[in-house]
């Protein structure tokens, strides 16, 4: 069954409740994403969704009690990552080259924002993201971004990395 | 008038630049704040552990840094212009050059333009060493002058 043309993505190799281990992975390994109080909707081969509630330490603008948007970069940044991770064959670790971030509408104060992030091309140097931020409607968003990150970077494989290390001695010890 | 700007002006009177981080909940809990010890208008973000996107570096996480850059612009907006309404953010443009050590970042902003309807603003973060910067960005407001 091994295609070396078409290798396994770290998605398709992690073993059991993917949901559940990225977003543990997640949690886990990134402390702000759990501070700003990030979770993990739902997670594919080349895309993930995630939520972040309405919270008073977040807003931006007393006056109307809209969120700041640190919050929602910090989102998209950790949202179009996570598309990555699920997108790459081996455990690297990556980091964010940039990302744009057009506020199309101002969050509605009280209601939780909603991420869709998608790697829409992953090389061996470069990975391409677009996502967005939205009230439960991807088609009327309040925040649309492109991002791109560079792969194999220094260090150790962070978010998406343990996930594949995860796979890989599992897959050992089963062989 | 609003009354953030009411207390921008009363800040601005005080000579007290620290007043507008507290008026900015998102600010006063990432521990992001203006000073201007040496003439110029910075923006510190005091490290905490919280602030960190990968452990195993470990290094800030990005959306930190793009959080700093944007608070930066808004502090400068606020701070060297006359404005009869807050200004509105169009978009970030944010460039990651280096990772994020654990330690304070600090950032300086700068108008590219100033237009009557729309600001354009770089900012520019760094740790230690201010010639090896961790981030830039630009951005663009809506802005409405005074007068």
């Amino acid at each position: 069954m091994k295609d070396d043309a078409n290798p396994k993505t770290m998605f398709e190799m992690v073993p059991g409740d993917k949901l559940e281990l990225f977003q543990k992975l997640f949690s886990d390994t990134i402390p702000h994403n759990k501070a700003l109080g990030i979770v993990v909707l739902s997670v594919r081969k080349g895309g993930a969704s995630m939520r972040l509630d309405w919270q008073p330490y977040l807003v931006g603008n007393p006056e109307t009690g809209v969120l700041h948007g640190g919050a929602i970069t910090a989102m998209l940044d950790a949202c179009s990552g996570m598309a990555v991770a699920t997108m790459m064959t081996r455990p690297q670790p990556f980091a964010t080259l940039d990302l744009r971030i057009d506020y199309v509408h101002p969050a509605t104060p009280g209601q939780p924002v909603l991420a869709d992030a998608e790697c829409v091309r992953l090389t061996s140097n470069v990975a391409f993201t677009r996502a967005v931020a939205h009230h439960g409607d991807p088609a009327d968003p309040i925040a649309s971004s492109a991002g791109t990150f560079m792969m194999a970077t220094k260090g150790m494989p962070a978010m998406g990395a343990p996930a594949a290390r995860t796979a890989v001695s599992d897959k050992g010890k089963a062989r | 008038m609003s009354q953030l700007l009411d207390k921008l002006a009363e800040a601005r009177q005080a000579k007290d630049l620290s007043r507008l981080a507290a008026a900015i909940p998102y600010a006063s809990w990432m521990n992001i704040a203006p000073e201007n010890t040496t003439g110029e208008l910075l923006t510190r973000m005091r490290y905490a552990p919280t602030l960190i996107g990968n452990t195993h570096l470990p290094a800030l996480h990005g959306g930190t840094i793009g959080a700093l850059l944007e608070t930066a612009a808004i502090f400068h907006l606020l701070w060297e212009m006359d404005n009869a309404a807050l200004p509105r953010i169009i978009n970030i443009t944010v460039d990651f050059l280096r990772s994020g050590r654990p330690m304070d970042t600090l950032a300086r902003a700068n108008f590219t333009k100033l237009g009557r309807r729309v600001a354009s603003v770089a900012v520019e973060a760094w740790q230690d060493d201010r010639a090896k910067p961790v981030g830039a960005a630009q951005l663009h407001f809506l802005v409405t002058p005074a007068k």
